[in-house]
């Protein structure tokens, strides 16, 4: 019994002392380099696939296309990392997780759907344009 | 005075070695909404990839889409990005006024943001290329209408935030609030990145 009391005590100055510095590293906060470094990053990896559409850089759309997605990819990227400090060890790895599953789930969702609503295009019975006009 | 000795040379022992807390699991669970407001913009998005071809005989991208518009209005939503991230960074020094002016600052940006979009789409309307008009406007005004809605929520809540900050400091339950609205904010950041590339840019390509 006497030996219970004073634990107490010396647990809850560890927890305090414990939770004061806590505050320094919590998940989620970065640096002024930081921030700056994913500015600047975002500022080019915006006016790069805005300069390829406005100055019509290439004559091939489908380099252009790639490239504005792929860029886009990058600085999706930039920003989880950079502006919302995605980590893998942030919650213990839950939020990296999540993250992942949302991945996945949006991954099947718009190729899914992109997959499923062109075969039903292509498998449409042709339509002339006499067809059209009586269409409801 | 018969207090009984006790060994305290020992540190106490953890198997956690990070901290558990309260704040971090308000953390989680914001991320896991953020999470499920993303699959509302996939469907959105996949909506759009699937209709955003069928013009009815209406305007297509390249008549109606002003990249200018849409440059300045990248530019807007980048910057109130960097501003708040001034913010967090003010309010880690507990610096109140700092914090406050960043915020304002940051719903200045997000306001212009919302004023050209609402005046980008007052113009589409007018020119008779409405919601109603075609599969892609329908899917197009839903798509960047919604992200829209999501900024203006944004805007309406970092102001309530910059009245409670002022009124009660930056206190535990306001630095949680400030944390949330901060991924909510760049959160929206990142869907705008896949708003101009596939709608606007890859749009006006063909």
């Amino acid at each position: 019994m006497t030996t219970q009391t004073p634990v107490a005590p010396v647990h809850e100055d560890a927890h305090q002392a414990h939770h004061g510095h806590s505050h320094g590293h919590e998940a989620g906060h970065g640096t002024f380099k930081s921030y700056m470094t994913g500015f600047v990053l975002s500022v080019i990896l915006t006016a790069i696939p805005f300069w390829l559409v406005m100055g019509d850089v290439f004559e091939s759309k489908i380099m252009t296309v790639s490239l504005i997605m792929f860029l886009g990819a990058i600085q999706i990227v930039v920003h989880m990392v950079y502006f919302l400090h995605m980590n893998t060890r942030s919650e213990g790895g839950w939020t990296i997780m999540a993250l992942i599953f949302t991945i996945v789930i949006v991954f099947i969702a718009l190729s899914g759907s992109l997959w499923v609503m062109h075969h039903l295009n292509t498998n449409m019975m042709p339509m002339s344009p006499e067809m059209m006009k009586n269409m409801p | 005075m018969s207090q009984p000795t006790f060994d305290t040379s020992e540190q106490p022992q953890f198997f956690l070695e990070e901290d558990h807390h309260i704040e971090s699991s308000t953390n989680l669970g914001f991320w896991l909404y953020l999470m499920s407001d993303c699959l509302i913009f996939a469907i959105l998005f996949a909506t759009y990839a699937v209709v955003g071809r069928n013009y009815a005989a209406g305007p297509s991208p390249a008549d109606l889409f002003e990249l200018p518009l849409v440059a300045v209005n990248t530019a807007m939503l980048l910057l109130s990005s960097i501003t708040y991230g001034f913010a967090m960074l003010q309010m880690e020094r507990n610096a109140k006024a700092e914090t406050l002016f960043w915020l304002g600052i940051t719903g200045v940006f997000g306001a212009i943001f919302i004023g050209l979009e609402l005046y980008e789409f007052i113009n589409l309307i007018h020119e008779g290329a409405g919601p109603t008009r075609s599969a892609f406007l329908s899917a197009f005004f839903t798509l960047v209408g919604t992200h829209g809605l999501h900024v203006t929520f944004g805007i309406i809540w970092l102001i309530t935030l910059m009245v409670q900050v002022s009124m009660y400091g930056l206190v535990e339950a306001n630095r949680r609030r400030l944390m949330c609205l901060s991924m909510f904010w760049h959160f929206l950041d990142v869907v705008w990145i896949g708003v101009f590339s596939f709608v606007y840019l890859i749009g006006l390509v063909g």
